[in-house]
């Protein structure tokens, strides 16, 4: 299929895959990107779109498939030898050095030298202003790179990727973290490079962004190629249905619940530059969906809430007694639980048994006077790790040897012991395999089925359309939109997380 | 930094507050004045004034301290071997680690010294030098391979280097012990030759000092070693290569150890099995008391330099001042402390600055 084409391809990859462990993150991916163009990646979260960028970029190696870059099959295993080849990746995350100078940051590796292999301090300072007269921003080249907002960040990372002077720019959500004008700059600079012949893959959950800019779009699902279409062929309609490609209730289980009382309620919940003015109100028995785009504040209204990170005004309660704020343990006491997104981190010890695990936040109930010993513990584990089907051989398994899956069974397990009323779920599949999300998922509407009152924030879409009774949609820290599970279309809650409130109402 | 600092070309940035244009905005200092205000605010120049305020307490009690042959010989001397130890540790902590093997490694170059003297009396001195320097490289190249290659912590790994490496010399010297008839007179000459006032041992440590120094500004590999330090993950997305560069700074640790091995034998002409016991934590010390952030990223070889003659200074400062032995210790240890709560003022108030600094534009 490549011969026969006219114009070059700067980019070809086909039926590229890649898995971590029993993980498969990347199924078949394929993308063809020519010079001059600008290709948008699109799929939901867990499509498989980072994960090929990575393998672009050299920080993966792939499995199996081809992968060319300007017509010469290439293996990159490291991402020094893909910036040799012209390849400049943007990743979702800026990745500085924060104590050293900005400058230094867009130079590191390749600084410009003067006689003698020394440094060109100078020099570099004034290309570093040139570069960001480019962009139209202004920042002291010489500050450190501590402290820089994550929009900042990103501009030093595009002014980097712009110094490499690569023939391919990938952009990983380059405009998650930026205003409207900055994401205008980074548009009219996208714009010239591809003039000057570059080719770039941007990749984007905005719909409005990918018309905006992109001449061609890849449409990725379940880490599989699905297609790829000129846009001026296509409309935002058909793209969310090449995302989303099947019916949501077959892969959700959702089972009918009673709704009782209000469990959780938040009033007019604030935190300066965060969030504002956030109403919400679980029910017994109640899934409450929040969704929204990355950087809408989701997870931070979580945390809040739970007590984790303060808020400035507003208030919530449990079954209408009030929590007191910014204080985790009177949340449990209220009958809170809360799952991270980073389960890895904030919500399992990693490298102990599955027994410590579950034992370990209701230890104070289970132990005799200040004591624990292992078969105690094994008494009080036993029956929640049962309920829940954690497929482990023995309770004493390593947690950090356990899939996603089974990792997060042994997280929800360990927060039921304590037994709540309230359960706060933050990304419940994100890492897990498509097989075992089905079962997190029937857990989750099981649970709700036995009254308990559930907010779960996603990134899928799918998932919270399957899972939510309700979905409250966020934007840039604001509800836009609460909808019913009846009027939860994709389309409804893609347009309320893409646009502002002005717009809604 | 106050407002008349700031040089305004173009009158269109007057409104722009002084914080503003420094930390946000390209700064519109003239490059003299910028180069003035790095130096002021730097940290090896604290250190440098309390380096100072201890000699001249010291020679207003005692006027010998400074002024006398002796205390001035004293003075640049005694620093010399640590300051050498320092500048190696300086570098590996700046890359996010931690050498505690270099007391050994020079306890075993300072007999590796004595013994090829002893077996051949006619080896020139420079091939001695050499031989220390190769050793010592090696043994880092070991401390080395096993931190970048094996992905353990370097204070492990450099904790069981200590103990093995001691444990090779003990084994080698048993209760051999090297004195100065050993010695060619050539070699302890070295140890006392002075060159225009100044002792060779400090002018060779200066040299050594000065190029570390002059790498780590002004070369790639030197500013990538602080990159290293400063994210080491963000260093591999940047295809920086880690693990040579990782290499690099403990084989310069080790090499730099090798040689103060040499250098003590010349200097006081004796080497018994307890050579640099302890000095690694001193050498630490130096580094962290300088101004190298234990965390690595940033710090230099000029403030752990001066930090090793701070540290040796006070010892020999504090007893003539008439203040107990418990007393000196303590002063040490509340100067490491000092360093590092001085470290983390600064470092929430340069990114409190920093995060003001956004809000306002």
């Amino acid at each position: 299929m490549s011969a026969s084409n006219a114009t070059a391809s700067v980019l070809e990859l086909r039926d590229v895959s890649k898995s971590f462990g029993p993980v498969v993150a990347l199924r078949s991916g394929s993308l063809r990107v020519e010079a001059g163009s600008i290709h948008a990646l699109i799929g939901e979260n867990g499509a498989g779109k980072s994960t090929l960028v990575k393998v672009v970029a050299g920080v993966h190696r792939r499995d199996s498939g081809t992968f060319e870059l300007g017509g010469e099959p290439v293996d990159f295993s490291s991402t020094a030898e893909s910036k040799k080849s012209g390849v400049a990746v943007i990743y979702q995350e800026p990745t500085l050095f924060p104590d050293l100078s900005v400058t230094e940051n867009i130079f590191m590796g390749r600084q410009v030298l003067a006689r003698g292999r020394r440094i060109d301090r100078a020099a570099m300072y004034a290309e570093a202003e040139r570069l960001f007269d480019r962009l139209g921003v202004r920042i002291d080249p010489r500050r450190p790179a501590e402290g820089l907002s994550i929009a900042d960040q990103q501009i030093i990372e595009i002014a980097k990727a712009i110094s490499l002077d690569a023939r391919l720019l990938v952009m990983d959500e380059p405009t998650a973290a930026l205003s409207g004008v900055e994401v205008d700059r980074l548009f009219a600079v996208a714009r010239s490079l591809r003039d000057e012949g570059r080719a770039l893959v941007f990749i984007s959950h905005r719909f409005d962004e990918v018309f905006d800019l992109a001449d061609t779009v890849t449409v990725m699902r379940d880490g599989s190629y699905i297609d790829t279409k000129k846009i001026a062929d296509t409309t935002p309609s058909e793209l969310v249905s090449l995302m989303v490609g099947r019916e949501v209730d077959e892969l959700f289980p959702k089972v009918a619940a009673e709704i009782g009382e209000p469990v959780l309620q938040v009033r007019g919940l604030n935190r300066a530059g965060v969030f504002h003015d956030i109403d919400l109100e679980v029910r017994a028995g109640e899934i409450v969906g929040l969704a929204g785009l990355v950087g809408a504040g989701r997870s931070e209204v979580a945390r809040a809430v739970f007590g984790v990170d303060s808020y400035d005004s507003g208030s919530v309660s449990v079954s209408g007694k009030p929590v007191k704020g910014n204080d985790p343990r009177s949340a449990i006491r209220a009958g809170m639980a809360f799952i991270p997104e980073d389960r890895r981190k904030q919500g399992l010890v990693i490298d102990s048994s599955v027994t410590r695990n579950v034992a370990g936040v209701i230890r104070r109930s289970i132990a005799k006077a200040g004591l624990l010993t292992t078969s105690m513990e094994n008494r009080a584990a036993g029956p929640w790790a049962g309920r829940l089907e954690v497929k482990t051989s023995a309770l004493d398994m390593n947690a950090a040897t356990m899939s996603g899956g089974n990792q997060q069974k042994v997280v929800i397990a360990k927060w039921l012991a304590t037994d709540p009323t309230l359960l706060i779920i933050d990304e419940p599949t994100r890492g897990i395999d498509v097989g075992t999300k089905a079962e997190v998922h029937r857990l989750l509407s099981e649970l709700a089925g036995q009254g308990l009152a559930i907010l779960m924030i996603s990134s899928e879409l799918p998932e919270v359309l399957g899972m939510a009774d309700r979905v409250v949609v966020l934007c840039e820290g604001r509800v836009t939109a609460e909808l019913d599970r009846a009027d939860a279309t994709p389309e409804a809650v893609m347009h309320a997380a893409t646009h502002h409130l002005e717009d809604v109402r | 930094m106050s407002h008349t600092d700031i040089e305004r070309p173009d009158s269109q940035h007057d409104e722009v507050s002084a914080s503003e244009a420094l930390l946000v905005e390209p700064s519109r200092l003239s490059p003299t004045r910028r180069a003035l205000s790095t130096v002021l605010r730097s940290r090896e120049l604290s250190i440098f004034l309390v380096l100072v305020a201890v000699v001249v307490l010291a020679t207003t009690k005692n006027n010998g301290f400074l002024f006398s042959n002796d205390g001035w010989r004293n003075f640049l001397l005694n620093p010399s071997i640590l300051l050498l130890l320092a500048v190696g540790q300086a570098v590996v902590i700046i890359t996010r680690n931690v050498d505690l093997s270099v007391g050994s490694v020079m306890a075993l170059t300072a007999y590796l010294t004595g013994r090829l003297f002893i077996e051949m009396p006619d080896i020139p001195i420079v091939a001695v030098l050499a031989a220390c320097l190769l050793l010592g490289a090696a043994l880092g190249l070991v401390n080395g391979v096993l931190v970048a290659y094996g992905g353990v912590p370097a204070l492990v790994i450099t904790l069981g280097t200590l103990y093995i490496y001691r444990g090779i010399m003990l084994t080698w010297a048993g209760s051999d012990r090297i004195n100065a008839g050993d010695l060619p007179r050539e070699f302890l000459q070295l140890g006392t030759r002075s060159v225009l006032g100044i002792p060779l041992l400090t002018v060779l440590a200066l040299v050594v000092l000065a190029i570390v120094g002059y790498y780590l500004y002004t070369a790639r590999g030197g500013r990538e070693l602080y990159a290293i330090g400063s994210d080491p993950d963000a260093a591999v997305l940047y295809g920086l290569p880690v693990r040579r560069r990782l290499l690099a700074a403990f084989v310069l640790s080790g090499a730099l150890a090798g040689l103060a091995g040499a250098l003590y034998t010349a200097r006081y002409g004796t080497v018994s099995s307890s050579v640099g016991l302890g000095i690694e934590l001193q050498a630490v010390a130096a580094a962290v008391i300088g101004g190298v952030a234990i965390f690595g990223g940033s710090g230099t070889v000029w403030g752990a330099a001066i930090g090793a003659f701070l540290l040796v200074t006070i010892n020999r400062a504090l007893p003539s001042l008439g203040i107990e032995d418990f007393w000196q210790r303590a002063v040490v240890g509340a100067l490491i402390l000092g360093a590092i709560v001085l470290d983390r003022v600064l470092a929430t108030r340069q990114a409190r600055k920093l995060a003001e600094s956004r809000d306002h534009s």
